[in-house]
């Protein structure tokens, strides 16, 4: 099952290299990995999306609270939470199929973020879910080239 | 006060309590060996790195205290690197000093410019790079707290040459907080109380311990527990010493090279304790077969050690003393409820029972000695006091097997990473921790040659170490397998192009004695251990003598080849 974990790092030389190494060391899979500043400069959070069952899972988190510049790591998939990612896409367009392209960018509340004669280039934030269907739907006009961000993630205020 | 980085630094290994270093130098830590002179820390040269950070570990395990190395940039530091990991493996406290180039020559592939801190970065509990002078004390102090507190390890502090030569006033931090590190220390009262109804209601319990037991020092409680609760009490190779060896409830250790009574009572057991060891393939063999019929008690300091390898019914962070003697005041109450020793009686008798049936034994013979009776005549030798030190190999297993130990810290074995070559430089360290003992490396042919450059070190400081060479021209181990499982394929496991020992001891100005007759061994043995100084026994051993019992890899520990 993927798990997004939300890691809250010291900021720090290193740090990113001592996350990475002990998924890499151990063959534990990372699907994404984001990290930005916090509220506290010295203070970063990584948002890690993996995959395992729930004993890996629990090794996983773990072993992250065991790293010394770890603070602390929350399993964001039993909490209610808001997941965010950022996809940018270049698809083919031309005067058949633009119409209908702008349609879907409209229905899933994207962004034209760039245009020439023949390509549009699309900015789509939402769940990993809503990111796949955009591509799923754009699939078919010639995609030419995507860049994804990891997640983002936030806890919602009420837990109910 | 203003004071250089390098008069910082080696102020605050003294107040760290550091006595005794073990190290090598080089162009990046001149300034450091510059001030060295100037403090009444002790600094022992060795002759090569690796053995720096061995002898350092040898320290540690024989004290209980940090053990600390110095080396320089580069090559120096590199040389450290599987030190490092056995002592990870370990979880043994060593702080290791590496030089680094100047600040600005930092990604520049400087001369002699190696990123060790990314090097050991998975083999290290925590390392630094200090950047700045101001901030070199915290991370001395955190380094040591690190190295020490919770599940112990090696930290490593890289020290560039121009942090050494500034010069920042001194001010010494009185304690160390890291919002990030709180080891969980202290058992949690719920599952003490749960684990004593588990051995309360228990009828063939059996406690397995590990390296855990002797590092928070709970071997009291640990054998108060099994003593007044008739509890048979087995160890891994780390967890050697932690219950008296005489003691009629001790089975020996367990696992591949296991006792036969040891494996049997895991196997028959309704209650497994397992405190401070981590279920490692070579203990349990066949997960899925291991304690077929128990419910696992687990304490372990690491929460990462439980759940890892195998699903346990009750699990407990703590540090094992502090565990171990929560248990015995939870239940020592039931000492006045509860005839344990009626209770276990059976279970008792039918472990005995075993231990009878199948004692580790050997082929005696009168025309070659046998290894195994090497060990025995140390044991007896030394009235079973010695702090015994070993390679890694066949004689590593004999020595676990045959010497019977009764204090904790007094054999010293890498057991997780078995590195060949750090039985001669952690006798060294262990020596300078214990000047009060006797201390014997025993050893393999193979091994020996792999840091045999320390006899210089071990000389030049008039040390009384003895080596004990098992030789029997193999890489035996290895050469067992081989017979055992790869149709006597004898592939490069033969050593008999090897040095005269005797010869070799005597270049460097040690003593060295050999022996081939079983008959002299008792008299040319106890000649050598009298001998003052550094010595060098070769034994001449059977060649192709195997260590049984054994469980063959992967299989379950009911499945021992036996003598
Ligand atoms: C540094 C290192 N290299 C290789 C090995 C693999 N290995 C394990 S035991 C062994 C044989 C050791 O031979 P020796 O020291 O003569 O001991 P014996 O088994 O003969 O008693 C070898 C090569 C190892 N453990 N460590
Ligand atoms: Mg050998």
């Amino acid at each position: 099952m993927r798990h997004i974990l939300s890691v809250i790092v010291e900021n720090e030389p290193g740090v990113l290299s001592r996350v990475a190494g002990l998924f890499s060391g151990r063959g534990f899979n990372i699907e994404s990995l984001n990290v930005g500043p916090t509220l506290d400069p010295g203070v970063s959070v990584m948002t890690i999306a993996t995959e395992g069952d729930e004993q890996i899972i629990e090794q996983i988190v773990k072993q992250l609270r065991k790293l010394i510049t770890v603070i602390k790591v929350v399993d964001l998939t039993d909490l209610k939470s808001v997941l965010r990612e950022l996809l940018l896409l270049k698809v083919n367009a031309n005067d058949t199929n633009r119409a209908e392209i702008l349609r879907i960018v409209d229905i899933f509340r994207c962004k034209v973020v760039d245009v020439s004669i023949d390509e549009l280039t699309i900015e789509a934030t939402g769940n990993h879910e809503k990111i796949n269907a955009i591509l799923g739907l754009l699939t078919r006009f010639g995609v030419k080239e995507i860049s994804r961000s990891g997640m983002v993630a936030m806890k919602r205020s009420l837990q109910v | 006060m203003e004071l250089t980085g390098a008069q910082i630094l080696l102020e605050c290994l003294k107040r760290e309590g550091v006595e005794v270093i073990f190290g090598f130098p080089g162009g990046a830590v001149i300034d450091i060996y510059n001030e060295l002179p100037n403090t009444s820390l002790r600094h022992i040269l060795v002759r090569h790195e690796q053995a720096a950070i061995h002898a350092a570990d040898g320290f540690a395990r024989a004290s209980g205290k940090v053990g600390c190395c110095l080396v320089t940039s580069g090559p120096g530091a590199t040389n450290t690197v599987t030190g490092i990991a056995t002592a990870y493996m370990d979880s043994i406290p060593v702080v290791i000093l590496t030089g680094q180039v100047p600040t600005p020559l930092i990604g520049n592939d400087a001369f002699q410019e190696v990123d060790i801190v990314g090097i050991t970065r998975p083999c290290t509990k925590h390392n630094y790079l200090v950047k700045d002078v101001r901030d070199l004390a915290h991370v001395i102090r955190q380094a040591f707290y690190l190295a020490r507190s919770g599940r112990p390890g090696p930290v490593l502090v890289d020290l560039p040459k121009d942090v050494m030569q500034v010069k920042t006033k001194f001010v010494w931090p009185e304690d160390v907080k890291m919002r990030s590190y709180n080891p969980n220390v202290k058992p949690h009262a719920g599952q003490i109380k749960k684990v004593a109804q588990l051995i309360r209601d228990a009828e063939r319990p059996i406690i397995y311990a590990g390296g855990g037991v002797i590092t928070s020092q709970g071997h009291e409680a640990l054998t108060w527990l099994a003593q007044n609760l008739h509890i048979p009490v087995t160890a891994t190779l780390m967890g050697l010493g932690c219950f008296p060896g005489k003691d009629r409830l001790w089975l020996g250790m367990l696992g591949m090279h296991g006792t036969y009574a040891a494996n049997m009572a895991v196997n028959n057991a309704d209650l497994v304790l397992a405190v401070g060891a981590r279920f490692d393939d070579r203990v349990t063999g066949k997960v899925s077969t291991f304690a077929p019929m128990a419910k696992l008690v687990h304490i372990d300091i690491d929460p990462t050690s439980i759940q890892k390898n195998v699903s346990v019914h009750v699990p407990l962070v703590s540090d094992c003393r502090l565990a171990l003697e929560a248990l015995k005041e939870e239940l020592t109450p039931s000492l006045a409820e509860y005839d344990f020793e009626t209770g276990h009686l059976p279970w008792v008798s039918k472990v005995r029972a075993w231990a009878k049936e199948h004692p580790l034994s050997y082929q005696p013979s009168e025309t070659t000695i046998k290894p195994q009776s090497v060990v025995e005549k140390l044991h007896e030798l030394t009235r079973g006091e010695a702090v015994i030190c070993t390679e890694v190999g066949q004689h590593q297993m004999w020595a676990a097997q045959f010497y019977t130990f009764n204090e904790p810290n007094c054999f010293l074995s890498s057991g997780g990473l078995g590195t060949m070559g750090y039985g001669f430089p952690a006798a060294i360290g262990a020596q300078f921790a214990r000047p009060d003992k006797m201390v014997i490396d025993i050893a393999g042919d193979g091994s020996i040659q792999m840091n045999i450059q320390e006899l210089a070190t071990s000389v030049c400081n008039n040390l009384g170490v003895k080596i004990v060479i098992l030789n029997n021209g193999y890489l035996g181990m290895v050469r067992q397998w081989q017979e055992l499982f790869y149709k006597k394929n004898y592939c490069s496991t033969c050593m008999d192009a090897q040095p005269d020992f005797v010869k070799l001891a005597e270049a460097y100005g040690a003593k060295g004695f050999r022996i081939s007759d079983p008959k002299d061994l008792e008299r040319v043995l106890k000649q050598a251990l009298d001998t003052p100084g550094t010595v060098i026994v070769d034994v001449r051993v059977e060649r192709e003598e195997n260590v049984y019992p054994m469980v063959p890899a992967g299989a379950s520990l009911t499945d021992m080849l036996l003598v």
